[in-house]
């Protein structure tokens, strides 16, 4: 067990898997020469060469749509879109191409594609680069959608993505690259479509992901002091979306807060509290609640920022509220 | 090149022509559902150019693909039943129309958003080189789709990585109703394959030998590792764009001349006259292919619908 960091575990990933599969490479911008906008490529051109390395021009839709032709070669590609706000650009390919091929030809096209994707805001970096449009891509079936809130996670789900031989989006918080966390040793995998739980507690069930394990771990510790214990669970996967440890815990709490980074309109806290109404409707006590970003486009002063992203006191609210 | 594929590129030709005619009637009658695009007046586009290919050689169009799926080998039957949306279909009902594809023959689809599958031909490439195979990708596409980003962005980066790409303009004079005129800031489409530093060639749709001789000439360079290239092939549509088409872009005079040059009734004559083949032998092609459209639409009326049970098949590889 190495204690490591969420940047470290993504690149020892890729690397591992690239070392084990030689059909394994990397395509997109910057990743090679420089080393990854975020460095989490760094070296790999070096070691790899520049045919697994692969630098594209800055043309996300020829980035994702080279990706599923390699795919369905035979290839297992990791495109690297630089921030998971160009994946606009290449949307068509996303969800009209890689969501849909294995479908609509019977089967006959096998894309084991990985599409690597960092969002989130609290960086300043203006409205059209700081968003976290996780629940647009969880929407179309045929899409795997995976959103690690741990190092772990981060190494274990990425490898598994990897494998996999469906197209996954892969998506990281640029504020989390340093956080550091325990990585078991060795060929670490985690299976896609697997949630679990993160804390355990008694008194409220928090369903989060991602960048929101941060924030509710936050809020848990200080509800602890009171004596609230809240049981945390981490969806890690947006889609398949596995309910059992939401709704085992939420039969035990009787009470839900759903913390998520982006937009609370249509987004995932809407998808997992309808699920839990429906699954799980006599055992609700409060009404379930949601801590989401505001609706509005991020701004770039930091405080009005800051203040339009969800913090560990919303989470504490909105539990002080069910309870 | 001989007697033998000399005729069949003509049973080819004339197949496609029948089954598009049925397949407009079938359409009528309710049978098929959906878009479908007729490739009436371009049979001589997609049946020279992939007479010219190697087995090694990828094929991936656009929408009006129901005459390469014939031409890269998909039995008439499989085409039909996936008209029809029968599981014996190529796609297994789940395509239609728009989305026929043959893995094992090495046609990559069918696909229907314009210009979506130029960056995917530019991938299908790359995997050819990233294992060393000389394969080369035939990517088709209309004048239409080069108004699009997509085309840009495949065309360059095809360039910039020397993949190995025929990129194929089918230039039919509209997309849709808007003519290259009103659409493209040129109308002579191989002048964009300059900007991308291709070599490019324009050729009469028209002529199979001549789609033949010129498509063999420019998979050969590519296959050479000199990079993409660009095949810009003149041709007409006899049919409107899709079977909801009311025509108002254009006259009917303009359709008929277009007419004058079918490109079955020119190879037709090249056959009779220049290889004295008898026209008793072009009939027996003609009532042959007759013949297997109609046992085409008879195996496929009755194949079985797709059970019910199947709806979820295939969403994904692996279960979720």
């Amino acid at each position: 067990m190495a204690r490591i960091t969420m940047r470290e575990a993504i690149s020892q990933a890729m690397w591992e898997e690239m070392e084990r599969d030689p059909n394994v490479f990397i395509l997109g911008e910057e990743v090679g020469v420089w080393g990854g906008s975020y460095a989490v490529t760094k070296g790999f051109y070096d070691h790899f060469g520049a045919e697994r390395v692969r630098d594209t021009p800055i043309a996300e839709a020829a980035i994702i749509g080279a990706a599923i032709g390699s795919a369905m070669t035979g290839l297992r590609p990791i495109a690297e879109l630089m921030t998971i706000n160009f994946a606009f650009s290449a949307m068509d390919h996303i969800v009209n191409q890689a969501a849909k091929l294995h479908y609509m030809f019977g089967g006959q096209f096998v894309l084991p594609l990985v599409i690597r994707a960092v969002g989130g805001g609290g960086r300043q970096l203006g409205a059209t680069h700081s968003q976290t449009p996780d629940a647009v891509f969880a929407h179309f079936p045929g899409l795997k959608v995976v959103s690690p809130g741990t190092p772990a996670d981060a190494k274990g789900l990425l490898k598994a993505a990897i494998r996999a031989n469906d197209p996954v989006l892969f998506i990281e918080n640029a504020t989390m690259y340093q956080v550091r966390g325990e990585v078991p040793d060795g060929d670490y995998v985690v299976p896609i479509g697997k949630s679990t739980i993160q804390r355990v507690g008694k008194d409220v069930t928090i369903v989060t992901y991602s960048k929101g394990l941060e924030i509710s771990m936050k809020a848990a510790e200080e509800l602890a002091r009171d004596g609230i214990e809240s049981e945390i669970v981490d969806l890690r996967s947006l889609r398949p979306l596995d309910m059992s440890p939401v709704i085992e815990s939420f039969k035990k709490t009787n009470r839900a807060v759903i913390v998520e980074e982006g937009w609370k309109s249509f987004g995932v806290g809407a998808e997992v509290s309808s699920r839990i109404y429906e699954q799980a409707f006599d055992y609700v006590d409060a009404p379930v609640m949601r801590v989401a970003q505001e609706e509005i486009p991020l701004p770039y002063n930091r405080a009005l920022e800051q203040s339009a992203l969800p913090q560990p006191a919303d989470v504490i609210a909105a539990v002080r509220e069910v309870l | 090149m001989d007697k033998a594929k000399l005729l069949d590129l003509y049973y080819q030709m004339v197949l496609i022509r029948r089954l598009e005619e049925t397949g407009a009637e079938l359409y009528q009658a309710g049978k098929i559902g959906g878009f479908m695009h007729l490739y009436i007046g371009q049979e001589a586009v997609s049946t020279g150019l992939i007479a010219a290919r190697q087995p090694q050689d990828r094929v991936i169009t656009a929408y009006r693909d129901h005459g390469v799926a014939i031409n890269c080998g998909i039995p008439v039957n499989q085409v039909m039943a996936e008209l029809m949306g029968k599981t014996t279909g190529i796609s297994k009902g789940r395509g239609g129309s728009m989305h026929m594809a043959d893995v094992t023959r090495n046609f990559w689809g069918g696909h229907a958003i314009v210009g979506a599958h130029l960056p995917i031909a530019s991938g299908l490439a790359l995997g050819d080189k990233y294992v060393g195979r000389d394969g080369v990708t035939i990517c088709m596409f209309g004048e239409g789709a080069t108004n699009i980003g997509y085309f840009h962005e495949a065309l360059n980066l095809s360039k910039v990585w020397t993949l190995p790409v025929l990129w194929v303009c089918e230039n039919n004079v509209y997309g849709m109703g808007t003519s290259v005129e009103r659409a493209s800031a040129v109308s002579e489409i191989q002048q964009k394959a300059e900007g991308y530093g291709m070599a490019h060639a324009r050729v009469d749709g028209m002529d199979v030998l001549a789609v033949y001789e010129a498509a063999r000439k420019a998979i050969e360079t590519v296959r050479s590792g000199s990079g993409p290239g660009m095949l810009e092939i003149m041709t007409y549509r006899f049919r409107g764009h899709s079977m909801g088409d009311p025509e108002r872009y254009r006259k009917q005079e303009e359709v008929r001349k277009w007419e004058e040059h079918d490109p079955i009734g020119i190879f037709h004559a090249y056959l009779t006259g220049n290889k004295k083949i008898a026209v008793k032998v072009l009939e027996e092609i003609e009532t042959r292919a007759k013949g297997d459209v109609q046992k085409a639409v008879e195996f496929a009326e009755a194949s079985p619908e797709p059970g019910l049970d199947s709806l979820f098949d295939n969403v994904y590889v692996e279960e979720v």
